[in-house]
């Protein structure tokens, strides 16, 4: 082997290396969000996902999900999921929605155990997909802790 | 009977987008987490939630261990007419509750 074949090798394994974090999506998690979608692939907008992105307690913490959509019988929110990367189990919940909803924004409080890639995903009555994506920061871990003895 | 809370406004106009927020006392064990004794609680959540408006669904939940303990949920729905809301949890372990509220819609 030419040294110039191992250094062009090299370069394409960094090159690898950088590519790989941008779809840090985990293979769970992409396999959670297809069951939902149905295989599509969810496109990016749409969504507004309201997360404090430094959370102190992972134990509840606030969501907020809303979808610019006209709620209109035509035209509206079906369903939305929210999806994990790095809790034990990446769905989080899955809401049905419907015209009569007036409004597609939903809240919750939710547990994260750890720093981690949320997702939330939009299935519109056209049976498009639109998603958001967001990383926090957890400094209390929620699920691990057990009773006191 | 776990202890629910719901907001709703008691009037609305016809056609008003109103809030909903349901929380009811539920403890939502993982079935992640070691007990007083070193063995692992089993799970105890609550999986579905609905809300019914005169009968007919208006909104739908499922929920899964990543979701706190006393769930809240809020949300959205048109005021069409006076009736009542019907609010049902279900989960494990024949988990069932069911609220009603009284919704007053002026024309």
């Amino acid at each position: 082997m030419k040294r110039r074949d191992v250094l062009s090798a090299g370069a394409g394994l960094a090159m690898l290396a950088l590519v790989r974090p941008a779809s840090a999506t985990s293979q769970e998690m992409a396999a959670a969000i297809a069951a939902f979608t149905g295989g599509a692939a969810p496109k990016e907008g749409r969504v507004k996902f309201d997360i404090a992105q430094l959370i102190d307690n992972g134990n509840a913490v606030p969501v907020t999900i809303s979808v610019d959509s006209p709620m209109s019988a035509a035209d509206h929110v079906s369903a939305i999921g929210i999806f994990n990367e790095r809790n034990p189990q990446t769905d989080v919940a899955v809401f049905t929605l419907g015209p009569r909803a007036g409004k597609a924004e939903v809240s919750s409080r939710i547990r994260l155990a750890t720093s981690q890639r949320l997702i939330a995903v939009a299935r519109m009555s056209d049976g498009s997909y639109w998603s958001k994506s967001v990383d926090v920061i957890v400094t209390l871990a929620a699920c691990i802790e057990g009773e006191a003895p | 009977m776990a202890r629910a809370l719901i907001h709703i406004p008691a009037t609305a106009k016809r056609g008003e987008v109103i809030e909903i927020r349901a929380l009811i006392g539920h403890p939502m064990e993982t079935g992640y987490r070691p007990g007083a004794d070193g063995k692992i609680v089993p799970r105890d959540i609550i999986r579905k939630f609905v809300c019914r408006y005169n009968g007919e669904q208006v909104f739908g939940a499922e929920l899964h261990q990543a979701i706190s303990a006393n769930p809240y949920i809020g949300f959205f729905t048109l005021a069409t007419e006076s009736g009542t809301l019907e609010f049902v949890w279900e989960g494990d372990n024949g988990f069932s509750q069911t609220e009603k509220m009284a919704l007053t819609v002026s024309a």
